[in-house]
């Protein structure tokens, strides 16, 4: 461990704490995936992983690089932005196929379509 | 006394992030539905980028953050994938 060991005392915490913070909320939402009872609970619990582990993660790893001054940290900037610009939308996606397929087959458990009223023209004597 | 507490640290955060992926690994073999299953792909990619970060923060190599963002694109590009596929039944229509 070359450059771990340039780090100074100051810098060390902070990574430290950002990355034990950071891992323990995603096993937290990874645990909610397993617990939770419903599809559509269960959709909420990785967003835990993918909005707070990943900033706090990346941030504990820019820290570090940008005090050690060996590496461009790029990177966690692009991973940051695409994962928070790309979850709800794979997330809303899957909730609308999940909400077709209960649909489909009937379930009471989800909301029915809402029909849109047509307007009676006739009525109107237009 | 230093490199020892970050190495230790980043050591159980990988630990933590390794059983997280056992989470989502369990959510996919168990998942009583297909939705289910690709609830936990979703997490299961996540969870392994985040794993590959806290490989390049100990080795400092810069393979591993391109890694973490190719496994971000690819993961977002398949799960959307199966998402469409979820509702029409075929991926390009």
């Amino acid at each position: 461990m070359s450059h771990l060991t340039d780090l100074p005392i100051w810098a060390a915490i902070p990574v430290c704490l950002l990355l034990l913070t950071g891992s323990t909320i995603s096993l937290i939402g990874s645990i909610g995936l397993i617990r939770l009872k419903t599809f559509y609970g269960r959709l909420h619990a990785p967003t835990l992983s993918s909005s707070a582990g990943t900033i706090l993660i990346c941030l504990a790893s820019m820290i570090a690089f940008a005090v050690l001054q060996n590496r461009w940290i790029f990177h966690e900037v692009l991973i940051v932005l695409f994962v928070i610009l790309t979850t709800p939308v794979t997330l809303m996606l899957l909730g609308q196929s999940a909400l077709y397929r209960d649909r489909i087959e009937g379930s009471v458990d989800v909301p029915r379509k809402t029909t849109r009223e047509e307007p009676n023209l006739s009525a109107l004597d237009i | 006394m230093n490199e020892l507490f970050i190495i230790w640290s980043i050591l159980a955060s990988q630990i933590l992030l390794g059983l997280a992926m056992g989470c989502a690994l369990f959510r996919i073999v168990r998942g009583p539905r297909a939705q289910d299953r690709i609830l936990g792909l979703d997490a299961l990619y996540i969870n392994a980028m985040l794993l590959l970060l806290t490989f390049g923060i100990r080795t400092a190599n810069s393979i591993y953050f391109e890694t973490a963002l190719i496994i971000a694109v690819l993961g977002f590009v398949s799960s959307i994938a199966f998402a469409k596929f979820l509702m029409r039944g075929e991926v390009i229509e």
